[in-house]
């Protein structure tokens, strides 16, 4: 007889969006259950944002050593830097496990029943899991898919080997010689920049004109100074055709002519693409947005009952969107009146130097329609970015011409992520210049520079 | 001689414009010091602005009705000596000064010229009796961002700008933020925004809900035909005590004589409506109390009685109530009344009756028809001496002795004049018109 659980709220997938659907859920007094397959945390914790800025901040650490050894105008001498990537490895690993095990700590504080398996759809209300002891059903009231999304793979460059996806590149044994990195996009740069720092020679192959197409060149440009300096090479409109002689190079097309580049690892970061197959949902009716789950502004899909959340839903991907989501979906299914109303995804790219851009861009604002006034502040004059050796970048604020309200904020530069919590408050606000400006920014710090920026798009600036 | 311009003072705590509602001087004019020139009303008080120096008015910057900003320049004077108006800066310059701009006035005092009503004059609220006009009606208690926003105004379609706690509070009291004015800057919506919406009525604890408190005003100015009724009733409720008797009537042998007349009656003949048989009904309870034709001068003291019966029929139409009169009813028969109710029915609603077709009657009667009711309490049309209504005419049971028959039956509401028609006189008049509707042959017989 085959095990049959019952729930008010089930959750398909313990990612980002799903676990916090079913704390906040739990916290509710909801009956709820979810479902996971791999470890607790989904891709954010186990294979995504945090083990990524584990090796980050590892590589950046061996950078600064590196930068000792070499002439530091610091006075700091120190002897010949090495690094056992194993090691780091392994401290990126224990963290990881210390976040998942909280994960699960979290949700049996919240009352949610946690199984293990593959979730399928049978129907709207009855899902079968297949755990290590056999299938069990799941009948519910209402349904979270919160399957996420999976690395997309390069039909000529199949996941094997050496070519590797983001996953692998996070649990490396050591810094492949040369690295190649196919697609330009944030994940890719950060990892190849990382690697970059951890001795590796990267050469990074991107089909566009330009690095990381999400922000515009004013940001991205102390990302391509920072890069050459790191010794990286950008193969820009260049197509990777496949894996040359014995699998240790790969063979790219620019301008019509073929290259061959030297690859230990080629790792292929080419974007992402939502998991709407392999869990059933052919037993459903569900709506359609393109290659995403079509969801209304309480996620709810086209079944009463279901609702989706996280990646599987659409852009941006990014985790602190799907948690949002996962929030207001536990208490609309409370019967709380929830509606998705948020002014701002912030965005963070753990390149170096980092970007951070909350709202709009001055072009998306222009062609929202908006008259902006807009101005950037450097921090090259910047007291706390000079003492950081952090000088390259800039905060830049877009503000309505007419009545001054921001509608973006954005910052590239050492440390800026952390701004992003300044920028999306001012912006979920509603702040306008002058409240920006009117705000003590503690001294010295690199947020002097929102203030400066916001006094600058007023036309006084101090300090500049 | 030197120009010497006044303007609006600060006249009082938090008050930035003010309505000019009277001049006390005309352009031309030669005033005096300290005397009044002008009032202005604030939604406090009304406040007369005095003049500080002997001269001549040679410029008014407001008109009557006009909202003037404090600061803003209302009368030129000319006077002796320099006066305060810096030869090169022109008259005309200060005359397009925006009448909206709130400078106060204390600001422009560099200048040592500005008038400071206060130091000189002190500024006097005015009598209460000297309120001028019709304070624009402040709307009743709806907190301080009620309908127009202090920030500034969202364009339509465009997002509630609220934070997140804001939007959050809305959304569990059901409060849809379109619908929110923000008072704060650009238009930001604040918990106290919130709260006056939901005060107002705009929110529904525990669910959504579409209705509002509509907490609009529309000043709808009483002119012309309006303002005369208005005027008329006014009149006619002060002068006139009234005294209201009802009785039914059975009008079940009417009715069958009205339909049976309605089937034969030649094409050249209008359709019988209740009101020619009452008419004749009435001139002949008339010719039994001739009081029931009279006017009362009060003025004069006399009662005058008149010979002829004009008889008021009052008519709906478009712009209001009209009461065209049929004149010398104890002339006509039935259908001649009939005829000439039609034809000044059609001209009230056609607005082409004379002033000698809409007066002199004595008495009015008013029908509203199947909207007539059981009781009215009709308002004599002054200097009338009564006026009878008459109600909706209803099938009930009656007792007829042995057993309830149906009966169509209707009532009689009349008013009359009270100081020259006793309470016995008006049962009498009524009771006899009832006797002839009730008995119809008894309208026709010549004795």
């Amino acid at each position: 007889m085959t095990k049959e659980h019952h729930c008010k709220l089930l959750v398909i997938g313990a990612g980002p969006a799903g676990y916090v659907a079913a704390i906040r859920a739990g916290q509710l007094g909801l009956d709820t259950i979810i479902i996971e397959s791999n470890a607790l945390g989904g891709t954010c914790l186990n294979v995504g944002c945090i083990p990524s800025k584990a090796i980050i901040h590892a590589a950046d650490e061996f950078a600064k050593a590196q930068h000792f050894a070499g002439k530091s105008p610091l006075g700091i001498a120190v002897k010949t830097p090495a690094i056992d990537l194993k090691k780091t490895v392994a401290w990126k690993d224990a963290i990881v496990k210390r976040l998942t095990t909280g994960v699960g700590g979290l949700l049996k504080k919240s009352k949610v029943r946690v199984l293990a398996g593959w979730a399928t759809f049978k129907d709207g209300k009855t899902v079968e899991v297949k755990t290590k002891d056999g299938a069990e059903i799941v009948r519910a009231e209402n349904v979270i898919i919160a399957t996420g999304s999976v690395p997309v793979e390069l039909p000529f460059l199949p996941f094997g080997g050496n070519v590797i996806s983001s996953t692998e590149a996070l649990s490396l044994d050591a810094p492949p010689k040369n690295l190649v990195v196919v697609g330009a996009g944030y994940i890719g740069l950060e990892l190849g920049i990382a690697y970059a720092k951890l001795g590796s020679k990267v050469t990074v192959v991107e089909a566009l004109q330009r690095i990381l197409p999400l922000y515009d060149n004013e940001l991205t440009r102390p990302v391509a100074k920072r890069m050459k300096a790191l010794g990286m090479h950008v193969h820009l409109g260049a197509k990777a055709k496949g894996l040359g002689k014995g699998g240790k190079e790969l063979v790219i097309e620019v301008d019509g002519k073929e290259e061959t580049l030297p690859a230990d690892k080629i790792l292929v970061t080419v974007g992402r693409k939502p998991l709407t197959e392999g869990w059933g949902r052919e037993e459903l009716v569900l709506d359609m947005d393109g290659r995403f789950i079509k969801i209304d502004d309480q996620c709810r899909t086209s079944m009463r009952g279901i609702y989706a959340i996280g990646d599987v839903t659409g852009e941006p991907m990014l985790a602190h969107r799907g948690m949002a989501q996962g929030e207001m979906v536990a208490e609309i299914i409370a019967g709380e009146n929830r509606r998705w109303n948020k002014a701002a995804i912030p965005a963070v790219c753990f390149t170096d130097p980092e970007i951070v851009s909350v709202g709009l861009s001055p072009d998306e604002a222009k062609a929202a329609g908006h008259e902006i006034k807009t101005a950037l502040f450097p921090f090259t004059a910047n007291g706390r970015a000079m003492t950081m050796e952090a000088e390259d970048g800039f905060v830049r604020v877009v503000a309505r011409a007419d009545n001054h309200l921001i509608l973006g904020v954005q910052a590239v530069g050492g440390g800026v992520a952390e701004l992003s919590a300044a920028f999306g408050l001012s912006i979920e606000m509603g702040a306008r210049l002058e409240d920006i400006a009117g705000v003590i920014h503690a001294h010295p710090t690199q947020s002097e520079a929102f203030h400066e920026a916001s006094l600058r798009t007023l036309g006084h600036a101090l300090h500049i | 001689m030197g120009e010497f311009v006044i303007k609006l003072p600060d006249v009082g705590e938090g008050v930035a414009e003010a309505e000019l509602v009277e001049w006390f001087v005309d352009e031309g004019a030669n005033v005096r010091e300290d005397e009044v020139l002008a009032a202005v009303m604030t939604d406090k008080a009304t406040v007369e602005i005095p003049s500080p120096v002997e001269g001549k008015v040679i410029w008014r910057g407001a008109k009557i009705g006009e909202v003037v900003a404090v600061g803003s320049p209302i009368i030129r004077l000319e006077v002796e000596g320099a006066g305060n108006v810096k030869p090169g800066e022109a008259s005309t310059k200060a005359k397009e000064a925006p009448k909206k701009e709130s400078k106060p006035a204390a600001k422009a005092k560099p200048n040592g010229a500005v008038v400071e009503t206060k130091a000189s004059q002190p500024v006097t609220p005015a009598k209460a009796g000297a309120q001028i006009g019709v304070s624009a009606g402040s709307p009743p208690a709806r907190g301080r961002t009620g309908g127009e926003a202090l920030g500034a105004p969202r364009k339509e379609g465009e997002k509630p700008l609220a934070s997140p706690a804001v939007r959050k509070r809305a959304l569990d009291a059901g409060v849809d933020l379109r619908r929110v004015a923000g008072s704060g800057p650009a238009g930001r919506i604040t918990h106290e925004d919130l709260d006056a919406f939901m005060q107002g009525g705009g929110g529904a604890p525990g669910g959504a809900r579409a209705r509002t408190a509509d907490t609009s005003v529309k000043e709808i100015p009483v002119i012309g035909m309006r303002r005369k009724i208005a005027e008329k009733m006014e009149t006619a409720n002060a002068h006139i005590p009234h005294i209201t008797y009802v009785d039914e009537v059975d009008v079940t042998a009417l009715e069958d004589l009205r339909a049976k007349l309605n089937k034969e009656r030649r094409d050249d003949q209008p359709k019988l409506t209740i009101l020619p048989f009452l008419m004749r009904a009435m001139a002949r309870a008339i010719a039994e109390q001739p009081q029931l034709n009279s006017l009362y001068d009060d003025e004069e003291g006399v009662v005058r009685q008149y010979g002829g019966m004009h008889m008021g029929v009052a008519a709906q139409t478009g712009a209001g109530l009209v009461v065209p009169v049929v004149r010398h009813v104890e002339a006509r028969g039935l259908w001649d009344c009939a005829a000439e109710i039609a034809r000044l029915a059609e001209g009230a609603r056609a607005g082409t009756l004379t002033r000698e077709e809409l007066t002199g009657s004595t008495i009015t009667i008013t029908s509203l028809g199947a909207l007539g009711g059981i009781v009215t309490t009709p308002v004599i049309n002054y200097p009338e001496v009564a006026i009878v209504g008459v109600n909706k005419i209803q099938i009930q049971p009656r007792w007829d002795g042995a057993a309830f028959v149906p009966r169509k039956v209707m009532n009689l509401s009349s008013s009359f004049d009270h100081r020259i028609i006793d309470g016995w006189n008006a049962a009498v008049f009524v009771q006899k018109i009832k006797g002839l509707l009730e008995n119809p042959a008894a309208i026709f017989i010549e004795d």
